[in-house]
């Protein structure tokens, strides 16, 4: 095995692993803000991406095309949010439920094709693969970190607004939020609308990145999220605890997420069979917790029995 | 203050579970009455306290909070008429959220809440401090403490709080020191009737403790089978005893008292 091929491969998975961190911290606003499980986010990254390989090859900025991914992605949040407020469905199926939809939508916006190239030549794009390795500011690397860093700090501002705790408040205790006078359906609605913004942006952000945009490009994107959100809880929670510092920690984890996928290619496993990796390695992380409180309790119990 | 005119309510109706909770209540409410409510399992006093919230939507009768009609509010828009303190101390406060969080969101109950302002203001941090400090349980120096790591009675005295921060029209106490031992109970209960007096609160307390009943408030009722059965005003109250009361309700319903939690002592 050749490590000089492993170091060469991590600039990329660095790069891949910041803006799938983009759209991890989207999952972490529902996934533990308003522990909603959604699972529109496979459809809305890659209507993100779809948005985004669509507008730029018809010569649009490509600021513009971000903007307007952002923008599609709300109203996928928002018919999610609709789905599960106002017809009663249960958040995790009204999640699916978009999802699917959006599949044939993103065939849509591609005109019926299942994939739509953006070739770096012909077309102005904010980051792209080919300069991952070069020490310069087109490197990817640099620029979404800096979106990053912004997502990060604007985030951390609206969650301290009157609103933003009214959010949180929703998410920690439904109940409570009511007698507050918080209506937690509207709160709902926006968390989700938000969140799937963010998500939409990164699946842009992705598109320009690989250079284009596929239907199938985010099959699975909630678990890749849910990975990065529980590898960054247990990797840096301790060091970061401040809000600011989980979102933070949230990016960290996509990272290492891709910088571990990279690792375990380069020792020889299957490209095909990474799906199933990550499943794995997300059901064992989702099972610590739950284990640790059992073996708590029972040490709990038999040290009561003791006395 | 409040009016609860001849309301009912079903649960589950035309299925195997259908439960007539309230049938025809009626109660009427003064500016500075502390009501206290009694009852067995089941006879609709928890109810009575939710369908005023706004918690579901009831079948017959209307609710009018201090000359407004509120029948058809949803539960959040009610929120600016009404303080509550739930029998579950998790209920009140949100776990995840600090001490000055908790009481942020309670500042603005009823108000609306800007995108753009910030949540929590240094001034009112101040004014949280002073007011966790009369609680006299060292909560002023954990105000960034999460909630969830507070017990059960400190929860339920910061509820209070809470729920009296933006004086509400009404105070809802649903059955708020039941799940507290017995001495915090009491000190909660303390805090309550401050709170009651100095801010001239109209209040609502189901409880299961006899003695509480008639010790707090200048006013019992009693429920039974989703109606109010006894009404007793201020001067007769203060000459009942447990056992008056015990012969009150046989007497008017026909049957014994049946609430397994009840204290009679």
């Amino acid at each position: 095995m050749d490590i000089a091929k492993l170091l060469n491969a991590f600039p990329g998975a660095v790069s891949q692993g910041i803006i799938w961190g983009l759209m991890a911290i989207g999952v972490y606003i529902t996934y533990r803000i308003l522990d909603v499980a959604d699972l529109t986010v496979d459809g809305s990254m890659a209507t993100g991406g779809a948005v985004a390989a669509v507008m730029i090859t018809a010569g649009y900025n490509p600021w513009l095309a971000v903007i307007v991914a952002f923008l599609v992605g709300m109203l996928a949040g928002l018919v999610t949010g609709l789905f599960h407020t106002t017809m009663g469905i249960p958040a995790i199926l009204a999640g699916i439920l978009t999802q699917l939809a959006l599949y044939s939508i993103n065939l849509r916006i591609m005109d019926g094709k299942a994939n739509t190239a953006v070739n770096v030549n012909k077309y102005h794009v904010l980051v792209t693969s080919r300069n991952v390795r070069q020490f310069s500011v087109s490197n990817p690397i640099i620029l979404t970190l800096i979106l990053t860093a912004v997502l990060i700090a604007l985030l951390y501002f609206f969650f301290n607004t009157e609103y933003g705790c009214a959010l949180r408040a929703t998410g920690a205790n439904g109940a409570m939020a009511r007698a507050q006078g918080i209506n937690t359906n509207v709160a709902k609605v926006i968390g989700l609308m938000l969140s799937n913004g963010i998500v939409a942006f990164s699946g842009a952000m992705l598109t320009q990145y690989q250079g284009f945009a596929d239907v199938q490009m985010a099959r699975g994107a909630i678990v890749i999220g849910l990975a990065a959100v529980i590898i960054g809880e247990v990797v840096f929670g301790k060091l970061l605890k401040s809000f600011a510092g989980k979102l933070v920690c949230v990016s960290l984890g996509a990272i290492i997420y891709y910088l571990v996928m990279q690792i375990v290619l380069w020792l020889g496993l299957n490209t095909n069979d990474l799906k199933m990796l990550t499943a794995i390695v997300v059901a064992i992380f989702l099972a610590v917790p739950h284990w640790k409180q059992q073996a708590q309790t029972r040490l709990h119990v038999r040290r009561k029995g003791g006395e | 203050m409040l009016d609860i005119n001849h309301i009912a309510k079903t649960f589950n109706p035309g299925t195997i579970t259908e439960k007539l909770a309230l049938s025809d209540a009626d109660l009427h409410l003064a500016e500075g009455d502390f009501v206290t409510i009694i009852g067995g399992n089941g006879a609709g006093k928890s109810t009575m306290l939710n369908a005023v919230a706004g918690v579901f939507p009831i079948d017959q009768g209307s609710i009018v909070i201090d000359g407004q009609n509120v029948t058809g509010l949803p539960e959040y828009k009610r929120a600016s008429f009404l303080g509550r303190v739930f029998q579950d101390p998790m209920t009140g406060t949100a776990a995840t959220m600090s001490i000055e969080d908790n009481m942020a969101l309670a500042l603005r109950r009823g108000q609306r809440r800007s995108p753009l302002k910030w949540g929590i203001t240094s001034k009112e941090r101040r004014m949280y401090r002073d007011q966790l400090k009369r609680l006299g349980l060292g909560l002023e120096d954990r105000m960034n403490a999460r909630v969830g790591l507070l017990s059960g009675g400190q929860r339920q005295a910061l509820t209070l709080l809470m729920a009296t921060l933006q004086k509400p029209k009404l105070l809802l106490l649903d059955e708020h020191t039941a799940a507290l031992d017995p001495k915090t109970a009491t000190k909660v209960l303390h805090l309550t009737r401050e709170l009651i007096r100095d801010q001239h609160l109209t209040a609502l307390m189901v409880t299961h403790n006899m003695k509480d009943a008639l010790q707090y408030g200048n006013r019992i009722i009693m429920m039974h089978e989703g109606k109010v059965i006894v009404d007793v005003d201020r001067e007769t109250k203060m000459n009942l005893r447990v056992e008056d009361l015990l012969n009150m309700f046989e007497h008017t319903s026909g049957s014994q008292l049946n609430n397994d939690r009840m204290l009679l002592s």
